[in-house]
């Protein structure tokens, strides 16, 4: 495989991806556009525990779920804009057969045309935190963060999100558009079982293990932990983990969800020319 | 041959007036209510999108130790986002989708009345999703052992029946503005889907809010509709609720006459604007 080709595939559908989510309005509202989603979601979960709990925001409850559902903006970002991607070039614009047949690499592609949305889902995740410190008495004091553990977390968290996604973007090119996407979909299930907004002693003891084989449930307390360590450690679902090994634990998975999207690729990009599904259009 | 199709042409019987009204309705609706079922996915994420959503602020609402009836609001805030997603997505931004697809300008030519089409689309999106609607209910109330005290079910039908008629009125208004739009329709619609759900209280009730940002979202039909069902079917629904049931039933019917008849003169105006425009069949991917 050569390089270069890798680089400039990634880097073209950084560029593309960028353009195509942004250049349909105006750059204020489009700023307008990112800022009022993420706020309104994260508004719904203060509103629901300011009117149960009187604002109690010094309960460790409160900056568990709030730093949860900030970071969680990452997965549905980095999974559904990687899985988009396909959808979007198929049936919409209907250019993933011109991309197949032009000399770039298209996993890296895919994963490229992610990147428009992680940075969107950035600034989404700043402007909550920032809401958050300034408004809701969050204790986030940045001087106190363990930005290494932080740093490294978001690093490995991302590479494992893009991984989901491009296992999700090679199913998608093998089904039809339907009118929910995979990756939504995918990210709305995690929502529920990775303790994004609740600790997981909440769900059914059933249920628990869904969320103890998901990466997402010890990046999730990964961050929580680099930014805000004693609120973690005030839950006990991972609380005989140390940082360390929380980390492990998270590049194993990475690792392993990577070889899956490695072959899950293969095999769904071969049955898909096989089948004739790259230039699929199902018009719902 | 050739013969054969053009006297049969000629010779069918002109359907007009009324008549031609109610069987574009029929045809519009044909397709929401036959063709949405036929694709048991679409029927699967209509009720596992919702149900998530339900599940996860059900369980946010038990680790802050809330009161039960709080799930019961959650589990009837989370049916009524099916109403609100069909109209924003099969509503509003449909004839966006169908200039997309080709078949508005189509719609345009053919000599029925494009409020009928709209109108088709309501009915038919109503009924489909309705019995998501009720789907959701029906399973979110098993899993959550729900329980429900109807204070009155004339009162119920009646909040219920003016509060979709009103959504649905709203949604035919706001397509003909649609009508104008093209890429940015997707991301509007994509816009109008949390912050709704938080000013509207679909998850909380409304009475939470600020009183002026609670009159200023009675404007979207759920909002009052959403109250209204609470204090019906929730015997601490009344203490919790905005407005009296009966004030709350005379404002939606204000907003029936308004939207119903906005639509209409909306309709007529956009059509118009997008014809001299040339906005029909235009393409801005």
């Amino acid at each position: 495989m050569n390089r270069s080709e890798i680089t400039r595939s990634f880097v073209m559908a950084t560029w593309l991806g960028w353009q195509v989510e942004s250049n349909w309005t105006d750059p204020f509202l489009f700023a307008i556009y990112v800022i009022i989603k993420p706020l309104a979601n994260a508004a719904i979960l203060v509103v629901m525990y300011s009117i149960i709990t009187g604002g109690d925001y010094h309960s460790p409850l409160f900056p568990y779920i709030y730093l949860g559902n900030a970071f969680y903006i990452y997965v549905g970002a980095v999974m559904a804009g990687v899985s988009w991607a396909v959808i979007d070039d198929r049936e919409h614009y209907k250019t993933l057969k011109y991309m197949y047949i032009a000399p770039i690499n298209i996993p890296f592609y895919w994963l490229g045309r992610g990147v428009s949305r992680f940075l969107i889902g950035t600034v989404a995740v700043i402007i909550t935190l920032g809401a958050g410190v300034l408004f809701l008495h969050l204790p986030l004091d940045l001087t106190q963060v363990n930005w290494g553990l932080f740093l490294i977390s978001l690093i490995v968290g991302v590479t494992m999100l893009a991984m989901m996604g491009l296992i999700l973007a090679s199913i998608t090119l093998m089904v039809a558009h339907h009118f929910f996407l995979i990756g939504e979909a995918v990210a709305g299930a995690l929502y529920l079982f990775s303790g994004a907004i609740f600790p997981l002693e909440v769900l059914p003891v059933w249920l628990r293990p869904i969320g103890y084989f998901m990466p997402i449930t010890y990046w999730l307390e990964l961050m929580r932990r680099s930014l805000i360590g004693e609120v973690a450690e005030a839950f006990p679902t991972l609380s005989q983990f140390s940082n360390l090994q929380l980390l492990g634990i998270l590049l194993g998975l990475t690792l392993l969800f990577a070889l899956i999207a490695i072959l899950t690729f293969r095999w769904c990009d071969h049955r898909a020319r096989e089948l004739g599904l790259i230039d699929l259009v199902s018009n719902y | 041959m050739q013969s054969d199709n053009l006297l049969a042409l000629s010779t069918s019987k002109k359907v007009t007036g009324w008549k031609l009204f109610l069987k574009t309705v029929i045809a519009r609706a044909y397709p929401r209510i036959i063709g949405q079922q036929r694709e048991k996915s679409w029927i699967f994420f209509d009720i596992f999108m919702p149900m998530l959503a339900v599940a996860a602020y059900v369980y946010v609402y038990r680790a802050i130790g809330a009161p039960e009836e709080y799930v019961g609001f959650v589990v009837i805030g989370g049916a009524m986002t099916a109403f609100w997603m069909n109209v924003l997505w099969s509503m509003s931004s449909q004839l966006y989708w169908e200039k997309e697809q080709g078949n508005l300008a189509l719609y345009i030519m053919a000599p029925n009345s494009m409020m009928a089409i709209l109108l088709g689309m309501a009915v038919g999106g109503l009924f489909a999703t309705t019995l998501r609607a009720v789907a959701i209910i029906v399973l979110g109330s098993l899993m959550f052992h729900v329980q429900y005290t109807v204070a009155s079910f004339t009162q119920l039908l009646l909040v219920f029946f003016l509060a979709m008629t009103a959504l649905y009125g709203m949604g035919m208004m706001s397509a003909s503005l649609f009508l104008l739009l093209s890429r940015e329709a997707w991301h509007l619609s994509n816009l109008a889907q949390e912050p709704i759900y938080l000013v509207s209280g679909f998850y909380f009730p409304i009475k939470s809010l600020n009183f002026w940002v609670a009159v200023a979202a009675s404007f979207i039909p759920l909002t009052l509709g959403l109250d209204a069902m609470r204090q019906l079917i929730f015997p601490s629904g009344a203490a919790l609720g905005f407005l009296d049931v009966k004030v709350e039933i005379g404002v939606l019917l204000v907003l029936c006459v308004i939207f119903l008849a906005g639509a209409k003169w909306l309709l007529d105006y956009m059509e118009r604007l997008a014809i001299r425009e040339g906005r029909i069949t235009e393409s801005r991917r």
